[in-house]
């Protein structure tokens, strides 16, 4: 066993002189969430948190699907009359909404927080506090949206609201400001999350990780909270000059009084185009990590891999105009943002080769994870072509918002990040469980989801080059789309039924999976160096990293740092390039007051579509619980 | 209707026999030199596409059905193999790039072929957008050679026709797919396309850009006539609306005269001069009510008539409680404007 130095100067009890017993003793007293439910209220581990994220964003998932069940009956004929135009112009804001802002970007980011501390060798994610409060907001904006849905006050101006439709004029009632602070909502607790995961990543390494030595997962979380940090103030912008137009009579998107309705577009879009990138690059950490542990070898191209994760991530934001083509851009500009689109084709298929490349060279096992990353090659690749035709200027004109569009981004999103994730499901809930998914359920899984994806979106793309448009609650029979309609919807419905099957294999496997063990795929990254679910505490001592795959490069026994006090949260604070350690820094402990800070922002959001003094009035509960959140404990902050 | 590629291939699709399929909104069945344009990028961009697509495809099903040797350490890597894998992922990104400049340059091109479409002094439409209609104007340097007219437009075929586009409310979309792709109606500043079919036809088109509750109900149509035919369509628009004949149709007129009716509409030659709503003069000689809803026909007028509300919910027209006598005089009277 080698130990890496650390300062040690000061007086607790530290790791080294503990046999693996009190060891364990003691981290588990130091790092434990509470029992009771103060203890649960005021949880900061970033496992317990990251498992409410993935629960209530599961549920979302399912009730976005409902939304797209319930809408799918409606046309699958003509004339149907199910519902009408109000309920279903309700039901596709709120399943975009719901799918968008409350399934795909949290799950993304949930994985995250539970999987990059494990990754990279630390006791807790950065700012736990913060982390948990981000928690609590995300979950106040789902019940928000949710409830007002139920109440018929959910939004029915589309995922992407644009003005004037849903300025003051013509949405007068409440819809409109449930969407702006919808966002407001989900906005803030990504903003926090990124934060909370880039110092993470920079600064919780353990010690020898390298930037070179990063897992693939972790360097398409870092840079998918970049474009987060980049992006998400793009919309709350939009939102909040939205609802000051509404609120306080501000004409800032109002033509008639010299404000101007193609801003809000702007503005929505250099959002709305990157937000697709943070939903997919995670997902393309997944398919890394899963695709190298399947095909038993390390990435091939790992570098190519890296810069292709980073170039994304810039060109993200070069190409949101490609969304407006229709609102009669400049020629010249129309022509670049062609080609700034089409650039971005370059990077991905960089990653798809090196993936195709690295199954070649290795000695692939299927399993149901890798079915699933098979699905996403199929799948995606398709979708990602069919981009490259919507980034030309002329074609695009004659398939944007038509039901080729709606084939094209549930390709991308689908099949880029929702098959991963199923394959992440299968791959990770060993570690989070301690037990195996049953893999005869997941390959049923895998080939219903496949058949019903495919039987539901392909024929779109041939609807919208027959003229079909996206966002109508009903057609004419005498265009003949009944049928292909009619196919449609029984293609959702196995899709839907297979995520029935999901949630039959999660809940039963939990119970009577196989048990795991540390290791189950004989993976070679950090999460699978301690026990499965790990405990409280992660790592009873900290790994030192030698390799990309340190599981691989260290058969016998991976090196350990010690020197790390037990009676304290202390973690080990990395330099950002090398991953030398560097200084022990307290981690936060358990608090109630980030549910408390939570609350108070959350009433104040809620109450803030009803006066602008709501935000007077929120202020100073707000302020009184990030004193009680900040409020010094007496202890010496750092040695 | 001529069947094309793609049509076909969808036929082969197991449960959708393709009957019924007009053609009259595709854009894979084009009648114009713009969605000509338009279709052949389609097609050549969905060709190369799916070639790439069957490559990665083999490729990878290739890769992973290769026999290999025997497990061994996850670290031990063919060397030579990877570097050989280098070389073809590095052939694979060159042919990318090159695709994407193609790609970039035919749009391009393209997009330049479908801005040259023009001539000189053609027919001038001002088409505004309104929840959820389409009000037409033929522009004129001769006012009283204007012409109001609502959700559909004549055209003479052969010749450009250019459309500006504006909105007085939220934004609309308009495209007309067998013609030409879509072109934003925004309040607050004009856009503008030009129009070409090269045949006699009806085509459809759509409001494309999400606009409220009647979204789904704001269709046009886009007729396109001989020259000589179109002129005597013009000619026959800027008459004065017929007057009523029978004493039905008095009695409607009358109706209509003295109901909310004439709060909104506009019927040239008598008292009802309102532009909230789409101008009624020639309604009969439509061949659609309420912006693409119903067919015309009799029995579809009394239906929207009687119960705007249950045919197109959210309409800005309300229901007017009219006896059954008095929905038939006011049906009489507007069938009668020819």
């Amino acid at each position: 066993m080698s130990a890496a130095d650390l300062p040690a100067k000061s007086k607790g009890i530290r790791d080294t002189s503990l046999d693996d017993a009190s060891l364990h003793r003691w981290l588990t007293s130091t790092w434990e969430t509470k029992r009771g439910i103060i203890g649960a209220l005021s949880a900061v581990d970033h496992k317990v948190i990251a498992r409410r994220y993935l629960i209530t964003a599961f549920v979302f998932l399912c009730l976005g699907g409902l939304n797209a069940v319930t809408m799918r009956l409606q046309l699958s004929g003509p004339e149907r009359g199910l519902i009408g135009p109000d309920l279903y112009n309700q039901l596709f804001a709120v399943h975009g909404m719901t799918m968008m802002f409350l399934f795909a970007v949290p799950i993304v980011q949930a994985t995250g927080i539970y999987l990059v501390p494990l990754m990279v060798g630390t006791r807790n994610i950065a700012f736990p506090r913060l982390n948990a409060f981000s928690y609590w907001i995300y979950l106040s904006g789902g019940l928000f949206l949710w409830v007002s849905f139920l109440l018929d006050m959910g939004p029915d101006i589309g995922w992407f609201a644009y003005v004037p439709l849903s300025g003051p004029e013509f949405s007068p009632g409440k819809r409109a400001d449930v969407w702006a602070q919808t966002i407001t909502y989900t906005e803030v607790s990504s903003l926090a999350v990124a934060v909370a995961t880039i110092v993470t990543i920079f600064k919780q390494r353990a010690p020898g990780m390298s930037l070179n030595r990063m897992p693939l997962y972790v360097w398409a979380m870092l840079v998918t909270s970049f474009v987060v940090v980049f992006a998400m103030p793009a919309v709350m912008i939009a939102s909040t000059f939205l609802i000051l137009d509404r609120l306080v009579g501000t004409q800032i998107f109002n033509p008639a009084e010299g404000g101007d309705a193609l801003l809000f577009q702007h503005l929505f879009w250099f959002f709305g185009h990157p937000e697709v990138y943070i939903i997919f690059l995670p997902a393309t950490g997944m398919v890394s990590a899963i695709i190298v542990t399947f095909a038993r070898r390390p990435a091939f191209g790992y570098l190519a891999l890296v810069l292709s994760v980073i170039a994304v991530g810039i060109l993200s934001f070069g190409l949101w105009v490609h969304h407006m083509f229709a609102t009669g851009i400049a020629k010249v500009g129309a022509s670049f943002f062609t080609a700034s689109s089409m650039l971005i084709a370059i990077p991905n298929g960089l990653q798809i080769f090196c993936w195709v490349a690295t199954l070649w060279g290795g000695r692939p096992k299927i399993g149901t994870p890798l079915l699933f990353v098979l699905g996403f090659f199929f799948i995606f690749v398709a979708g990602g072509l069919t981009g490259v035709m919507l980034a030309s200027v002329p074609l695009d004109l004659q398939v944007h918002d038509t039901y080729f569009v709606v084939a094209h981004f549930h390709y991308v999103l689908i099949g880029g990040s929702v098959f991963p994730l199923m394959g992440a499901a299968y791959y990770w809930y060993p570690k989070l469980t301690g037990r195996m998914m049953s893999e005869r359920m997941g390959r049923w899984h895998f080939w219903l989801a496949f058949i019903g994806f495919n039987a539901a979106f392909f024929p779109m793309h041939i609807l919208g080059l027959w003229g079909m448009p996206r966002r109508v609650y009903t057609y004419p029979v005498d265009l003949g789309w009944g049928n292909i309609n009619l196919f449609i919807t029984g293609g959702a419905l196995v899709l839907f039924f297979s995520f029935v099957l999901f949630t039959i294999n999660l809940v039963w496997s939990a119970r009577r999976g196989e048990p795991a063990g540390d290791n189950p795929w004989d993976a070679g990254t950090l999460e699978w160096a301690t026990s499965s679910p790990p405990p409280s505490y992660n790592f009873a001592r900290i790994p030192v990293v030698t390799h990309l795959e340190p599981l691989w490069a260290a058969r016998a026994e991976l090196p350990v740092a010690a020197g790390l006090r037990v009676d304290a949260r202390e973690l080990v604070i990395s330099t950002v390039a090398e991953g030398h350690p560097d200084i022990r820094e307290k981690s936060a402990a358990p608090s109630i007051w980030p549910l408390f800070a939570a609350i108070a922002v959350g009433a104040t959001f809620l109450w803030s579509i009803f006066t602008p003094w709501a935000v007077v009035w929120g202020a100073p509960p707000i302020a009184i619980a990030l004193i009680g959140w900040f409020w010094p404990k007496g202890e010496p902050e750092d040695e | 209707m001529k069947a094309t590629g793609l049509h076909r291939a969808a036929a082969l699709l197991p449960m959708i026999p393709l009957s019924g399929c007009t053609g009259i909104q595709s854009a894979l069945d084009p009648k114009g030199p713009a969605a000509s344009e338009l279709a052949w990028l389609i097609w050549f961009f969905t060709g190369l596409c799916s070639l790439i697509w069957l490559a990665v495809m083999i490729v990878l099903i290739w890769g992973l059905s290769k026999r290999r040797g025997d497990r061994a350490e996850p670290l031990d890597i063919d060397e030579a193999g990877d570097r050989k894998a280098t070389r073809v992922v590095t052939g694979a990104v060159a042919a990318t790039v090159l695709m994407m400049i193609v790609l970039s340059l035919l749009s391009y091109f393209s997009n330049r072929t479908i801005a040259a479409i023009g001539g000189q002094n053609p027919v001038t439409i001002k088409l505004t957008g309104h929840q959820w209609w389409w009000e037409v104007r033929y522009e004129s340097d001769q006012p009283r050679r204007t012409l109001t007219t609502a959700n559909e437009i004549h055209i003479p075929a052969g010749e450009p026709v250019r459309v500006v586009l504006s909105s007085t409310d939220v934004i609309h979309s308009f495209w007309v797919p067998a013609l030409h792709g879509k072109k934003d109606l925004i309040p607050g500043f004009d856009n503008e396309l030009t129009l070409k079919a090269d045949k006699p036809g009806v085509y459809r088109g759509q409001c494309a850009e999400f606009c409220g509750a009647q979204h789904a109900h704001m269709a046009l149509m886009v007729v396109a006539e001989p020259r000589e035919a179109f002129d005597g369509w013009y000619n026959a628009q800027l008459s004065n609306a017929r007057q009523p004949e029978t004493d039905e149709q008095r009695a409607g007129h009358d109706l209509f005269m003295n109901r909310p009716c004439i709060m909104c509409h506009k019927i040239q030659g008598t008292k009802a001069a309102a532009n909230t709503g789409p101008d009624l003069t020639h309604l009969a000689g439509r061949q659609t009510i309420a912006a693409g809803t119903l067919h015309m026909s009799r029995g579809n007028l009394a239906a929207w008539i009687a119960d705007p509300q249950s045919v197109k919910p959210g309409a800005r027209m309300p229901t007017m409680n009219l006896s059954g006598d008095e929905l038939n005089a006011v049906v009489a009277y507007l069938e009668h404007l020819k």
